[in-house]
């Protein structure tokens, strides 16, 4: 760890911030994304079944 | 690449099938970018003999505000395909894209104002690049709110590309506050075509991997929401058919 000084604390809220905006938007796009694709593929499968 | 290739992925069945194929690429190499980036700016820079340790925080900072702006920029081309060309695949990016930089927008702004406080003395001024900031971000969130208000895909298609060409005036203000202002807080670009005018070296290689990062990611995202955006409207049609009977 480096020695942030009198700014530890600015510097590490910066980064716990955006990362964790970035985790949660990557994670939230990737569950988005995976619950649709199989909702699709369920609705297409039904439809299919009902002619 | 011939124009008429590059339309071939207007075919949603096309675009999903080719960005599957690349998508895994693109994350493994925005994965590899970001954390090349931040690793060696935050660990393996020295501190700046004014701003101290929180020149740090430049390699989010600049790279996020970086990206809000681009962002809003990719939605206007995309925007201007949907009113041109009426290529569903278009409008369905330009929605994808916004949650991305509103994210990009939301970091820019709080590493901006968390790194102002010491520096400024203040979390916040009314400086014209902060406030045309605020103001893109607002213009996200209205983008955003007016595709999910709007039950037709094609008329929210059409009203949130006209939003979009409003707002791309405060986009390009954003980027060009600091030169069309001279009052105000924020200093000035931290990369510049002019080598003179950009952070010393030993900052500038670490941000150009951090922001290189921050661009795949953004590209990565991107793909994957339009993705889900195409599956999305291809279940809202089959519903519509299937009530119809």
């Amino acid at each position: 760890m480096p020695d942030l000084g009198k700014y530890a604390d600015t510097v590490l809220s910066a980064y716990a911030v955006s990362l964790l905006l970035i985790a949660v938007l990557v994670l939230l796009s990737i569950r988005r994304a995976r619950k649709m694709k199989a909702q699709l593929e369920e609705f297409e499968r039904k439809a299919k079944r009902h002619g | 690449m011939s124009l008429n290739r590059l339309w071939a992925y207007a075919n949603p069945k096309k675009f999903i099938e080719t960005t599957d194929r690349v998508l895994p690429a693109i994350w493994g190499l925005a994965a590899i970018c970001l954390v090349a980036g931040l690793v060696w700016g935050f660990f393996f820079t020295p501190e700046d003999y004014r701003q101290g340790a929180t020149v740090k925080i430049i390699y989010l900072h600049v790279p996020a505000a970086l990206m809000a702006i681009n962002a809003w920029l990719m939605m206007l081309v995309a925007s201007l395909i949907w009113i041109v060309r009426r290529h569903h695949v278009s409008a369905l990016a330009a929605r994808a894209a916004a949650p991305v930089g509103m994210v990009m927008t939301l970091i820019a702004l709080a590493t901006g104002a968390i790194w102002g406080q010491p520096m400024w003395g203040t979390w916040w001024a009314w400086d014209p690049r902060l406030t045309s900031f605020l103001i893109l971000f607002l213009f996200y969130l209205g983008y955003i709110a007016l595709w999910e208000a709007i039950e037709n895909d094609d008329t929210a298609a059409d009203l949130t590309s006209i939003l979009c060409l409003v707002g791309s005036v405060f986009a390009l203000l954003s980027r060009y506050a600091v030169n069309f202002w001279n009052q105000g807080l924020h200093q000035g670009a931290s990369l510049s075509l002019d080598k003179e005018e950009n952070v010393a070296d030993v900052f500038y290689y670490p941000l150009l991997v951090a922001i290189a990062g921050f661009v795949l990611l953004f590209v990565a995202l991107v793909l994957l929401r339009t993705q889900t955006e195409i599956r999305a409207r291809r279940m809202r049609a089959l519903a519509a058919r299937e009530r119809m009977g």
